[in-house]
């Protein structure tokens, strides 16, 4: 009798025991999710907002800065600044705006070398390799050299002048009689510092520098370029002999044409 | 017993004022020492330490880390450079000698936060509020890894009120500071001690160590206990103290094995009986058999006569 009541508590408290482990693990299954979920709402990283240099995509660097600051603390200059609560990059990581503060490319990359976790690639070693964003003339309509002037400024404060960026002669079909010279940047060689947009004279900048999956197209995987692939294989077309599809002509030809042959 | 207003006025009556606080001015002095350390850089360009709690640099030569956010960097799928694994692995070792929790008693900047609502608590005479259970804390790490491991970011560090705190300390307050005001009120208005005893899991990650860390607090002297009550009033963990103060009769050994105590010292202070000091782990085995027959019989007697 003792024993079956004995039993049957221990049975009970095994009950109570396990219903609360179930019921600690649910919970904190349930913490997991909301912290997760909201982790996902708040990685979006804002267009105008720049990693450091060294810094890889996004979803890489967030798991692997931890928000310690050092990076800041060795830049020399006020560029780069931990995020705060208010702003939209997430809480504690170090970030730059190009039109307040640019990067001033330093030699000797201070920010990576103070890395402790190699958030920051410590095998970045030349600045003009870094990749923080990439620079888009994103207005045509108010950058002073598209209307025939020669502001120039972007092209004149470019730490990789005519290699990131170039200036390039076109006719100026306004005036008819000039030259317009279009700042262009070159995707493979511009380090996204935003020297470019912080120095652009206009009231809000025209060349600004954006996260490269913002600034770039893709083409599609399967896409070949004729010329290219022609170029790769010594001179042989992709698709060999000329496709030459059959010219039509209306039937009845304008008299201006009686007598021509295709 | 005598007119008493407050919890160690026996002991400040006994060993004196100085003496019935060192512990606590002790643990005052680290908290303001540490966080002044960060502070000289950006206030006096006097640049002695580095960057912030989750890691730094002292002097140029000296790397800490927080073992609990590396290991969700880890987790996250990120295998950190040797500067800050070194950098862990020092921090593990010196909480591994010091006590797990010293991190929270003398350190954490959150305590500040947590002390000034327990004082006030015990000022406006609240009531204890919401008392989860204490493994809570244990669950919430186990969350806090999980989500690192599912979402492959630092989730909590978006969130976590320790983190953000010392950053905005140091870095410049800003929004950051409200995360104060929030874990004072909760702890002051819905959970007396709630922060830091049910939820932290950074205090659970260091309790963790703590369960096999070398320097304990020891009721030695728990023969001379005289049921005042005080060391649970000051507590901020009193389960802890039970097994090692009351064990004699049940043959439990004199230390605070537990590895939620934060080895803050308080109860050392508050004594007037001076029953705790600070020893090793190894120190727990009880004197003799016949020693702990004796003290056992005599703490039996003890508490007949009264």
């Amino acid at each position: 009798m003792g024993e079956q009541s004995s039993s049957h508590s221990s049975a009970q408290s095994r009950r109570r025991f396990l219903g609360n482990i179930a019921r600690a693990a649910g919970g904190a299954g349930a913490l997991a999710l909301v912290v997760g979920l909201f982790a996902r709402q708040a990685q979006t990283l804002p267009a105008q907002a720049l990693r450091p240099p060294g810094a890889g995509p996004e979803a890489d660097f967030l798991a692997a800065c931890i928000r310690c600051g050092l990076c800041v603390r060795d830049c020399p200059y006020p560029t780069l600044s931990l995020a705060d609560m208010s702003s939209d990059v997430p809480v504690g990581t170090p970030f730059f705006v190009a039109r307040k503060v640019p990067c001033e490319m330093c030699d000797d990359i201070p920010c990576v070398k103070a890395c402790p976790t190699a958030a920051l690639d410590p095998n970045l070693t030349n600045i003009d390799d870094a990749d923080m964003g990439l620079a888009v003339l994103v207005d045509e309509e108010t950058c002073l050299n598209f209307q025939g002037l020669r502001c120039d400024v972007c092209y004149r404060v470019c730490p990789v002048i005519d290699i990131a960026i170039t200036l390039e002669i076109s006719h100026n079909t306004r005036t008819k009689k000039h030259a317009v010279f279009i700042p262009t940047v070159h995707s493979d060689k511009c380090t996204g510092c935003g020297k470019c947009e912080r120095a652009c004279v206009l009231e809000t900048a025209a060349i600004r520098v954006f996260p490269r999956h913002l600034a770039k197209g893709r083409i599609g995987e399967h896409y070949r370029l004729g010329w290219e692939e022609k170029a790769k294989h010594g001179g042989e077309s992709l698709a060999p002999g000329l496709v030459d599809l059959p010219d039509r002509l209306p039937d009845q030809l304008p008299d201006a044409l009686k007598g021509w042959k295709p | 017993m005598s007119a008493k207003s407050y919890p160690g006025s026996d002991a400040v009556k006994a060993n004196g004022w100085f003496t019935a606080h060192k512990w606590l001015i002790a643990r005052r002095v680290s908290q303001f020492t540490i966080l002044g350390l960060f502070l000289t850089g950006p206030l006096f360009g006097l640049w002695i330490v580095k960057g912030n709690l989750t890691s730094s640099l002292t002097l140029d030569i000296l790397p800490l880390s927080d073992p609990f956010v590396l290991l969700q960097s880890l987790l996250a799928g990120h295998i950190a450079a040797d500067t800050a694994l070194i950098g862990a692995a020092i921090v593990l070792a010196f909480y591994a000698l010091v006590g797990g929790r010293v991190y929270c008693s003398f350190v954490c900047p959150m305590n500040f936060v947590t002390d000034a609502a327990r004082w006030l608590s015990k000022r406006l005479g609240l009531s204890k509020g919401w008392q989860p259970s204490r493994d809570t804390r244990l669950w919430i790490l186990g969350a806090v890894m999980l989500s690192a491991l599912g979402t492959g970011v630092l989730a909590w560090e978006l969130l976590n009120p320790v983190t953000i705190l010392h950053r905005a300390l140091v870095y410049g307050a800003g929004y950051g500071a409200t995360v104060a005001l929030a874990i004072f009120l909760f702890d002051l208005v819905v959970s007396r001690r709630g922060w830091c005893g049910y939820l932290c899991p950074m205090g659970a990650f260091y309790g963790l160590l703590g369960r096999a860390s070398v320097v304990r607090i020891s009721a030695v002297r728990r023969d001379d206990c005289n049921d005042c009550m005080d060391c649970f009033a000051v507590c901020p963990e009193p389960h802890v103290i039970t097994p090692a103060l009351r064990g004699a009769d049940t043959g439990t050994g004199p230390i605070v094995i537990s590895g939620d105590c934060t080895n803050c010292g308080r109860c050392i202070d508050v004594c007037a009986k001076n029953v705790f000091q600070f020893d090793m782990r190894f120190h727990n085995d009880l004197p003799n058999a016949s020693v702990s027959d004796e003290s056992a019989s005599a703490s039996t007697n003890r508490h007949a006569a009264e």
